[in-house]
Parts: C-alpha cells; sequence; structure tokens
C-alpha cells in the first residue's frame, strides 16, 4: 500500500482515467439486491481505475429510530479494526463493523463526537471518511473487484449507492485520495478527470477556513461544492459554482440522503451514460456497465448533455 | 458458423475468428453488452451482424487504403469512436452513437440512423460520416478530408478549424466554430448529396435544401502580410 509521496515533494492531483457509478433505486423491492447490482458495475469498471476505490451506500436506519449517526473509519496505515469496534461498542451505545481496512460504526448522534474524539486519541492514524445519517463508505487500494468481493458488497442493501474506480496519474495512490470525498454529513462526490487551478481556489476555500483531507483536486470540488450548499445553494445552483471556478475536465455523480445528481464539463470530455427505467436511475462512466441492469433493454438510455444538471431524488 | 458470443468469447476470441473468415465471410456477434474494440482491425470484405449495442471503437481500423471493407450493421447503439480511423467498407449503427463517429477515417462510410454525440466525424481524412438525426457539438473539428452529412440538426461549433473536409446539414446550425463558413450550394454538391441519401438510405434529406459548410480557408493558410509573426 502506497503511503504518499517522499516528504517535501509536492504532489499533484489530476487523474485522467477514472470510472464514475451512481445507482438510485426508485423501488423498494430492489433495496435489498443494491450491493448486487453495483458489483458488476464496480468489475466493469475497475480497469478505468484498478489503483483504488470507493464505494458509499445509502440506507434507511433499521428500527433504531432517527437518532443514528453513521461514522465511517479508515486508514493508509495497519490497524487493528476489530480492536477498534470492539473499544467504542465497550464504551458508547453502538454498532461497529470491521473491515479489512477500515470500520463502519453506528453510534447515537449525540455521542458521535465524543467518540470520534475517542477513536482520533487511541488511534491517530484512523480517519473519518465520511459521516452521516443514512450512508456509510468503503475505501480500500487494489483492484475495485477485489474489494468489492472482500467486504462481501453483493450482500449489501441500501436505496443508493455511489462509487469511483480510481486510476491516479498525478496523485498518490491511497485511501485518503480515493474517492468518495465526503465533504458534509451525508454528502458524497465522485469525479472522472481533471482540474488545472484547483490549488488557487483551496487556497481561497482555505482562506475562508475550509479543511483538506488530501491534496487530492477532486476533493477541491468536493469541499467548494460543500461551502455552496452550507451557505443555502440548492444543489444545481452549488454545482454551477463548480463549473465558474474550477477549470478543467469532470463527470461528477453527487449524491445526497434525497437523491443523485450528474454534471459534465462543457466538453463533455469525459464519458457518462444514464439509464433510467421506473425501477431505477443508474449512471456509469461506460454502458457496459450497466448493460446487467433489470430490463436495461427497456430502459431510457442517454448520455447526459454538457455544463446540465442532472437530478433525480428519491 | 455460429455466431459470435461476448457472453462466452473474450473479446479478442471474437475478433480472432472475424479476422479468420474467408473474404466474403458473414458473422453474428451476439450479447455485445457494450463491449469495446469489437470486429476491429479486419482488412477483408465481410458481412458482420452485431446483435445488440457495442462499446467503443467499433470497428476501428478496418478496410484497405483501396476502400474495399467489411460491412458492419449494429443493432443497437455504440459508444465513443465508432469507425475510428477507417479505412474501406462500411459501418451502419441502428441506433444512435456516442462521441467522435468516424473519427480520422481515412476511407469508408459510417452511418448513424439516430443521432450522433459531439465531435462526429473530428480529423476526418477523407472518410464519410453519415448521420440521419442530429449531430452534437463540433462535427467536423478540424476534418482535413471526406464528407459529413448530417441530416438533422448540428450542434454550435460545426466545422471548427476545418480544413477540406465538406459538411452538408439537412436542419439547422446552432452556430459556426471558427474558420467554417457556410457556402454556396452547387449541382456538384447536390449530386454528392443524392448520392449520398441514395446509399445510405436517408431519403428524409432532400439533396437541393442541405446547407454547406466548409473551411475560411484563415486559420491554416500562411500568409506574406503576416511573415513578421511567423
Amino acid at each position: 500500500m502506497a503511503t504518499g509521496p517522499p516528504a517535501g515533494r509536492p504532489e499533484a492531483g489530476g487523474h485522467t482515467v477514472c470510472g464514475v457509478i451512481g445507482l438510485l433505486l426508485k423501488d423498494p423491492a430492489l433495496e435489498p439486491e443494491l450491493g448486487s447490482l453495483v458489483t458488476p458495475m464496480i468489475e466493469a469498471l475497475s480497469d478505468r481505475g484498478p489503483d483504488s476505490s470507493g464505494i458509499a451506500l445509502y440506507s434507511r436506519t433499521e428500527g433504531s429510530g432517527d437518532d443514528g449517526w453513521r461514522v465511517s473509519l479508515a486508514s493508509d496505515r495497519p490497524v487493528d479494526w476489530s480492536a477498534v469496534c470492539d473499544a467504542v461498542v465497550g464504551r458508547f451505545r453502538a454498532v461497529a463493523r470491521p473491515l479489512p481496512s477500515g470500520a463502519l460504526l453506528e453510534v447515537t448522534d449525540v455521542q458521535a463526537e465524543e467518540v470520534m474524539a475517542h477513536v482520533a486519541e487511541q488511534w491517530p492514524e484512523v480517519r473519518t471518511v465520511a459521516t452521516g445519517r443514512r450512508v456509510v463508505v468503503i475505501k480500500d487500494t487494489g483492484r475495485p473487484e477485489d474489494t468489492a468481493r472482500s467486504v462481501g458488497l453483493s450482500r449489501w442493501g441500501g436505496y443508493l449507492a455511489v462509487a469511483h474506480t480510481r486510476m491516479a496519474t498525478e496523485s498518490a495512490v491511497t485511501l485518503l485520495h480515493s474517492h468518495p470525498f465526503v465533504p458534509a454529513p451525508d454528502l458524497c462526490v465522485v469525479h472522472n478527470g481533471s482540474f488545472s487551478n484547483y490549488a488557487s481556489v483551496r487556497r481561497s476555500l482555505q482562506s475562508r477556513g475550509v479543511r483538506f483531507d488530501s491534496d487530492n483536486d477532486s476533493e477541491v470540488a468536493a469541499r467548494l461544492l460543500a461551502e455552496r450548499l452550507g451557505s443555502g445553494d440548492d444543489l444545481e445552483e452549488a454545482t454551477r459554482w463548480i463549473m465558474k471556478e474550477l477549470d478543467g475536465f469532470f463527470t461528477l455523480v453527487i449524491t445526497t440522503t434525497e437523491g443523485m445528481s450528474v454534471v459534465r464539463d462543457a466538453f463533455a470530455c469525459k464519458p457518462a451514460v444514464v439509464a433510467e427505467t421506473d425501477r431505477y436511475v443508474a449512471v456509469a462512466s461506460e454502458y457496459r456497465a450497466l448493460a446487467h441492469l433489470p430490463d436495461i433493454g427497456g430502459a431510457d438510455v442517454f448520455e447526459p448533455q454538457p455544463e446540465e444538471v442532472y437530478t433525480w431524488t428519491h | 458458423m455460429d455466431p459470435l458470443n461476448c457472453d462466452q468469447q473474450r473479446v479478442r476470441e471474437v475478433n480472432a475468428a472475424l479476422r479468420a473468415l474467408p473474404a466474403g465471410g458473414e458473422a453474428r456477434i451476439v450479447h455485445p453488452r457494450g463491449r469495446h474494440n469489437l470486429a476491429v482491425g479486419l482488412a477483408d470484405p465481410l458481412s458482420i451482424t452485431v446483435e445488440g449495442n457495442a462499446g467503443y471503437f467499433l470497428g476501428g481500423l478496418g478496410g484497405r487504403a483501396d476502400g474495399t471493407g467489411p460491412d458492419i450493421v449494429v443493432d443497437g447503439f455504440v459508444g465513443w469512436s465508432v469507425g475510428e480511423n477507417l479505412m474501406g467498407g462500411s459501418i451502419r449503427v441502428r441506433g444512435s452513437a456516442s462521441q467522435s463517429a468516424g473519427s480520422s477515417a481515412h476511407g469508408g462510410t459510417v452511418m448513424v440512423e439516430g443521432d450522433a454525440s459531439l465531435r462526429a466525424g473530428i480529423s476526418l481524412k477523407g472518410g464519410t460520416v453519415a448521420i440521419a438525426g442530429d449531430a452534437g457539438a463540433m462535427a467536423g473539428f478540424m476534418a482535413q478530408a471526406g464528407t459529413i452529412l448530417i441530416g438533422g440538426d448540428a450542434g454550435h461549433g460545426l466545422g471548427d478549424s476545418i480544413y477540406e473536409a465538406v459538411i452538408y446539414v439537412g436542419g439547422s446550425i446552432a452556430s459556426l466554430g471558427a474558420d467554417a463558413r457556410q457556402e454556396e450550394l452547387t449541382d456538384d454538391d447536390v449530386l454528392v448529396v443524392k448520392r449520398l441519401v441514395a446509399h445510405t438510405g436517408f431519403d428524409h434529406i432532400d439533396p437541393t435544401r442541405v446547407r454547406r459548410v466548409g473551411s475560411a480557408r484563415q486559420l491554416y493558410h500562411f500568409s506574406s502580410h503576416h511573415h513578421g509573426s511567423y
């Protein structure tokens, strides 16, 4: 596992060939099959991004009311994830699930800060890669299909998934550089493409107090989006700020608890194909990642137009 | 010959089986499921049917410099760069085509019965790209030679930086690209389009009512008036 560039060497963040995947289920009957529908999408796009991957799954809280808070942990260093989970469950009202390269916690929202502080103190190498009421995020380096297999993705349910397969061309292959970026609770961003002026946009965001987890160019777009959403923009307005502030090429898939958006740059330099039926909306970099979906022959299949923001709500 | 089945054979196996066919041979490809690079690099005249949707580069590098080559029909849609660098033969797409249809084709004909996405006929080098429906932005970008026929509407930046290729448009033009200009339609043009309509079967196109777009030749010609700039 790569641990990052030598100290003192600045990293660039661009990557030109990656795979993006989104699947929003309209038919609740499909929800138990979310993982088994997404797994072949990830396998099909593994060649677009064999370095690392990330998968975000949104599901409703089962039974325990609406005070649950999900915390997704990961690390680029070896961590005894069972020990992390045991420690959290032993100390807090929590459910914890260890993964090969991370852990998923479900805690009460009032205790979330305390849990994260406790983990950070005991395991400083552990990072929180996502929080939210609905979302969990799994990230790992290595072939994406191997990651999907190692966590048994095909058995996971939910109503919305977004995933990324990464081919890093300029920045380090680490878990923290991997998508999706989760710049605010339940907000996920995956990106295929590259931005050229991201360093200056990052500086201006930092000057306004925005904190970054990596030097990845895509994270800049994610943080900008979160800042605009936080200031009251709707998703479409916030996405227009990415087009205004950032130069570069992109197909972005953005998800919230409410649904999914897709947007491409003015030149449509990066591919995207949408398939929609009355049971689901799916987006992927290439059609072959959609070819297995139920009733794909009857789906409305189209390419998103450049600079048009497409949004589907749950 | 049994159909070539992409559910059971890898793309390389499918293409090797096609390559092994004698000239004049026929083949069917079933369950393509958007796979890339199907039926590429085939020189001989063959008759190939793809029963479903194909991925990138379908039929690319096909045919010979004398214009002969395989005739491929796709009963579905195709991904990026169908018929890229085609030398001869024909590709007919019954559905729509994604970006860069017929890019860099030296010869042969790429026919799209639906719409084509951005940059159809980019860097065309002598081949023919015929689209029954609409074409996305920047069709004919830097096209050097050959013919592009768009039955429907053309998107923004049509013919940007075009060289000696010619574009005919049956519908509207959102905007012309740099150095592209609309030109007078001559009798020779009408004849060219008439033949293309007969060849493609796109008979909703009226050869006498298309617009001709070519190069203003201001971008790529050196001018002695500007010698100081060179």
